[in-house]
């Protein structure tokens, strides 16, 4: 190994996934230079960017010492709380609704930061209450005014996208926290049985319209299925290895919505063919694989929590946004990481990234402290 | 299952070791990491069947999104006269079409058209009723005609109005407008019948026309040629990025009539606000040289649809606009019959100069009947009986000669027939005889039966047609069978077998009904060494319950006017007929036959007439016709009411059929209306007038 020519501090970074991370933004970028036919603005260069200033905070964050991540679990999240309840009382005076906040040099979507929010905030409690008050039935109070909170708001905005993903990363950190496996049954059980009247009650009509045609696209393909149909002529149209680079007609002549937000991977896979589509997939398995042999690698119950907990909240956007491009559920606005442009979703996977790679350093500095 | 349940592990003591919580984390752990795997396999499955399995029918898919296939209209092929003169052509414009399939919002779009297009209230009311009642992808026409500056301000808006479609076309049109409504027919975007009948995409393409009547819709297949295409690289929104390939289209084959275009349009300008028609044929080869009918609808105009005014204006005229008078009109003949019995007469060996006393009427059986003039015509024969339109003549010898002779020598002229010409429908008319009346009323024959038919009342009706090819026929001395599309070959006519002195007795008489002492002096032809020669016709409409016919009575129950005639009347070369329903007479048409006939020979003479009606009149056929719609839309705007499904289609239809027949009048059995230009005899004997017993009525 080259380890004698780096720096150790150098060398103990997880380069084998930073650097296909890099490969894939680089590629995402390339997509998105084509989807903006042919020029480097508006999507590419910022896509670059963006990424630039976000593997450095995800760096700054894997500085961070255990304690300090503990400390602030709590502050966080009672801040994030605050700002969703902003972003609730913005909507109300303005007049519709409204997921973010302008803070003059960025808009900020609470949203999005309360989805590693989520995590931390469970890794911590499940930290601090003891082995045995996991199997008490009280104890499932304090998470669920935790989660309750942010996920109502969150619906209140509406977005269902969203609150989901929160509900699904909380939702691990408690399975991996040991809870009675029973419980995750009877809920399981009881919610399929909901989902009947979740979907005429809770729903509004355009998120059930979603549903219907996500069941049968093509009854509408000009109205709610358009979407969905595009999103698969695109990908299926691509065969082995694509129409070629700049090449795409389903993104180029518009007949792909979205076609550099929630429908990138549509987008790269016209032009780029299956081959592109296993490469994105594959990139996505190394980055998941190495996110939970760090939680089963680290240290103690709080960096296990929450290195598994943001790699679900990873697994969770690409899983749902893929299936989604492809036919396998519903249209729900989940863009791709490290492929759709946008600030504050890269933000987001940065955060949980940077975590991860601070759980990797603090089991890392306790196996050299026992050396 | 590798994963504890909890059930199962809590069940010995409530309390859980930190060493068990962390076996459970690996072992959950485990399975997620399983569950993500799984589901990865899913996601490279699914990409694999739809990028490998699913591949053709996607990039089929992909491709029919990318490459538009545009149809284009072909030009449709011209409609010649005999001279070569376009009745109907195409002009190149710019036109815009909608697609209602396809349109998102259609308050919004209709106001963007209105505002763009300038379009008028009414308008954009047609517009939306034809967007309702059109169903799939056939195209409806929203404008033709658009000025460049409209054109481009509209297609710079595309992208935000899906279903518009503007392009440059051709449309057709037709000169002389409403002269040539009822000969040509007009054009229109297809029916959902007619789609259905022939589901090609050409017909759903926009701006493409059809023929829906007259010479359009009989000669479709000539005129419609072939269509061209264009492939192009369109948008979602439709905005073509490139052209890929195009072909041309193939203009459809001209058809070519014997149809005289100025003589046509002159016969149709020259009835003027009456409602009736004009036939002129040729008697080298049978061709029809003008077959006009007024009023008529401007096909112009008919061709982007018929609107609500247009339709309110259509439907309240009882002058039946919508109906060709020509070869659907079906009139009593009245006396324009009195040449031919006369040929049936002579036939049955009556000698021409055998003469009878009119006292001004004749009793036969025990019934009085009357002739029209009431002091009687004195000591009459043949060329008299003729000249002056006697009845009493004809009642008289008609019993001696009967009416089989008769009923023969007018189907010998062509009366009763249809014509084989490239038409929609004609009428038959019917030529009335004892046999076809015991089988259509199983009744007897009756002396009054015939009595009637030598005047042309009771069961006789022809169209104007008929009475041309009667009249060419008489002329001629041949079996002229009429000719609308010239590139047939002319057929040389067979003889009739007529003795000529015979058709000379009745030539002559004809001539003097003219030139002589007969009833139309004042249809003399203004042109020096040209005689014109013919017969007068007034034909009651309904019995004299309803009042006399003349001026003073409700339009509908006005005689109506007929006149017959061919010129020069020494060596007959043109034949005409013209019939004016509720006319009042037959002064109503012989002044219409007579300037018809002078622009065959000297058109300046004849349009220096012409012109000055038209100042009395206010214009054209075609001013008026626009004025009207212009009055019309003034007083409705868009509120005229929508017209039911189907209505127009209807109506259309009825006027291509024949009309009704009008029940017979027992026009011999009452006063009979003067005819040509004598004096009124009723004024002087009125008052005898209301003691003549209505007997007899066949209805």
């Amino acid at each position: 190994m080259a380890r004698a020519s780096v720096p150790a501090f150098i060398a103990r970074e997880p380069w084998g996934v930073i650097l296909p991370l890099t490969v894939l933004v680089l590629f995402g970028a390339a997509v998105l230079y084509s989807a903006a036919g042919g020029n480097l603005w508006p999507w590419s260069l910022l896509h670059v960017v963006r990424f630039g200033v976000f593997l450095t905070m995800a760096f700054v964050i894997s500085r961070f010492s255990m304690d300090f991540i503990k400390a602030i679990a709590v502050p966080v999240y009672i801040l994030l709380v605050l700002l969703l309840m902003a972003v609730e009382a913005m909507g109300f005076v303005g007049g519709g609704s409204q997921r973010w906040l302008n803070l003059g040099f960025m808009t900020l979507q609470p949203s999005e930061l309360m989805k590693p929010g989520i995590v931390l905030i469970l890794a911590r409690l499940y930290d601090l209450l003891p082995g045995g008050h996991v199997q008490n039935f009280k104890s499932l109070l304090p998470p669920a005014v935790l989660i309750g909170l942010p996920v109502g708001l969150v619906l209140l905005q509406p977005d269902l996208g969203t609150s989901l993903a929160i509900m699904f990363g909380a939702v691990v950190v408690m399975f991996l926290a040991g809870l009675p496996m029973a419980w995750f049954i009877s809920v399981g059980v009881a919610g399929m049985a909901a989902i009947p009247a979740l979907f005429f009650f809770a729903l509004h009509p355009y998120q059930q319209k979603r549903v219907l045609t996500f069941l049968d696209p093509e009854s509408d393909p000009l109205g709610a299925g358009y979407h969905i149909t595009q999103s698969q002529i695109a990908i299926g149209s691509g065969g082995f290895f694509g129409k070629g680079f700049g090449n795409g007609t389903q993104s180029h002549l518009n007949y792909l919505p979205e076609p550099h937000t929630d429908f990138v991977f549509a987008t790269m896979a016209e032009e780029w063919g299956m081959a592109g589509g296993f490469f994105v997939i594959f990139v996505f398995g190394l980055l998941l694989r190495w996110g939970l042999k760090v939680a089963i690698a680290a240290p103690d119950r709080f960096s296990r929590l929450l290195a598994a907990g943001m790699t679900a909240t990873i697994f969770f956007y690409t899983a749902v946004n893929l299936m989604m491009v492809m036919g396998l559920a519903p249209v729900v606005g989940i863009p791709l990481p490290f492929m759709s442009h946008g600030g504050s979703s890269m933000m987001t996977i940065m955060i949980c990234v940077g975590l991860i790679m601070a759980v990797n350093r603090w089991s890392q500095r306790r196996v050299s402290n026992f050396d | 299952m590798a994963f504890g349940f909890g059930k199962r592990v809590a069940k010995p003591e409530q309390r859980v070791s930190a060493g068990e919580l962390n076996n459970r984390f690996d072992r959950r752990t485990f399975f997620i990491g399983a569950v993500q795997g799984g589901i990865g396999l899913l996601l490279a499955g699914r990409m694999t069947y739809l990028a490998v399995a699913q591949n053709e029918k996607y990039e089929l898919a992909s491709e029919s999104n990318r490459v538009d296939l545009t149809l284009i209209p072909p030009r449709r092929g011209w409609i010649l006269d005999r001279d070569g003169v376009p009745l109907a052509s195409n002009r190149a414009d710019f036109r815009v079409d909608l697609i209602p399939d396809r349109i998102v919002d259609v308050d919004q779009t209709l106001q963007v058209l209105g505002d763009v297009l300038a379009l008028t209230p009414a308008g954009i009311t047609d517009l939306r009723d034809k967007i309702e009642s059109t169903s799939g992808f056939r195209p409806v026409e929203v404008a033709t005609g658009v000025d460049w500056e409209q054109f481009a301000a509209l297609s710079v808006r595309l992208p935000d109005l899906p279903g518009v479609v503007p392009q440059r076309g051709f449309s057709r049109y037709y000169p002389t407008g409403p002269a040539v409504g009822h000969l040509l027919g007009y054009v229109g975007t297809v029916s959902a019948e007619e789609y259905e009948e022939e589901p090609e995409p050409l017909l759903i393409t926009p701006g493409f026309k059809i023929g829906k009547d007259g010479v359009e819709k009989y000669f479709e297949h000539t005129l419609r040629g072939e269509p061209g295409a264009r492939r192009a690289e369109v948008t979602a929104s439709g905005k073509i990025v490139r052209d890929l390939d195009m072909r041309e289209d193939v203009q459809g084959d001209p058809v070519q009539l014997t149809i005289d275009g100025p003589l046509q349009d002159y016969a149709a300008r020259r009835l003027g606000p009456e409602s009736g028609s004009v036939v002129v044929m040729d008697l080298k080869n049978g061709d029809i040289l003008a077959a006009s009918s007024m009023p008529s609808f401007d096909p112009n105009s008919f061709s982007d649809g018929i609107g609500r005014i247009e339709w309110k204006m259509l439907s309240e005229d009882d002058h039946v606009p919508l109906r060709n008078k020509v070869l659907s009109g079906l009139y009593p003949p009245g006396s324009t019959v009195k040449p031919f019995v006369s040929l049936a007469f002579l036939e049955g060996g009556l000698d021409p100069e055998e003469s009878v006393v009119c006292n001004g009427g004749l009793r036969v059986g025990n019934r009085v009947f009357r002739c029209w003039n009431r002091r009687g015509h004195g000591r009459t024969n043949m060329a008299k009986g003729i000249y002056q339109s006697c009845d009493v003549y004809f009642y008289y010898f008609a019993q001696r000669i009967g009416m089989e002779r008769i009923a023969n020598m007018a189907r010998r002229l062509g009366l009763g027939y249809q014509y084989p010409l490239p038409v929609a429908s004609q009428s038959y008319g019917t030529v009335p005889d004892p046999e076809w009346k015991l089988k259509k009323y199983d009744k007897e024959w009756q002396a009054f039966d015939t009595v009637n038919a030598t005047i042309g009342q009771g069961y006789m009706l022809v169209n104007p047609l008929q009475q041309a090819v009667m009249t060419s026929r008489i002329a001629s001395g041949l079996r002229i069978q009429p000719r609308l599309l010239l590139e047939n070959a002319p057929r040389p006519a067979p003889s009739l077998n007529l003795p000529e002195e015979h058709l000379q007795v009745v030539r002559q008489a004809m001539r003097d009904v003219v030139n002589g002492p007969g009833t139309a002096g004042r249809a003399r032809l203004p042109i020096d060494g040209i005689e014109l020669a013919g017969k007068t016709g007034t034909a009651q409409v309904v019995s004299l319950a309803y009042g006399r016919g003349g001026r003073d009575v409700p339009w509908k129950y006005r005689d109506h006017g007929h006149f017959i005639c061919f010129a020069p009347a020494d060596k007959p070369r043109y034949a005409c007929a013209v019939a004016i329903e509720h006319g009042a007479g037959s002064s109503s048409a012989y002044p219409v036959a007579r300037d018809v006939m002078t622009f065959l020979f000297d058109a300046n003479k004849a349009l220096e007439v012409l012109h000055n009606y038209e100042k009395e009149w206010g214009g054209t056929a075609q001013e008026r016709l626009s004025r009207k719609y212009a009055a019309y839309e003034q007083a409705y705007g868009g509120a005229a009411p929508k017209p039911e499904q189907g209505e127009i289609q209807d109506a259309v239809e009825e006027g291509r059929r024949p009309a009704p027949s009008p029940s017979p009048v027992d026009a011999a059995g009452a006063p009979r209306p003067p005819e040509g230009d004598a004096p009124d005899p009723g004024v002087d004997g009125a008052a005898g007038d209301g003691d003549t017993p209505d007997t007899g009525t066949t209805d």
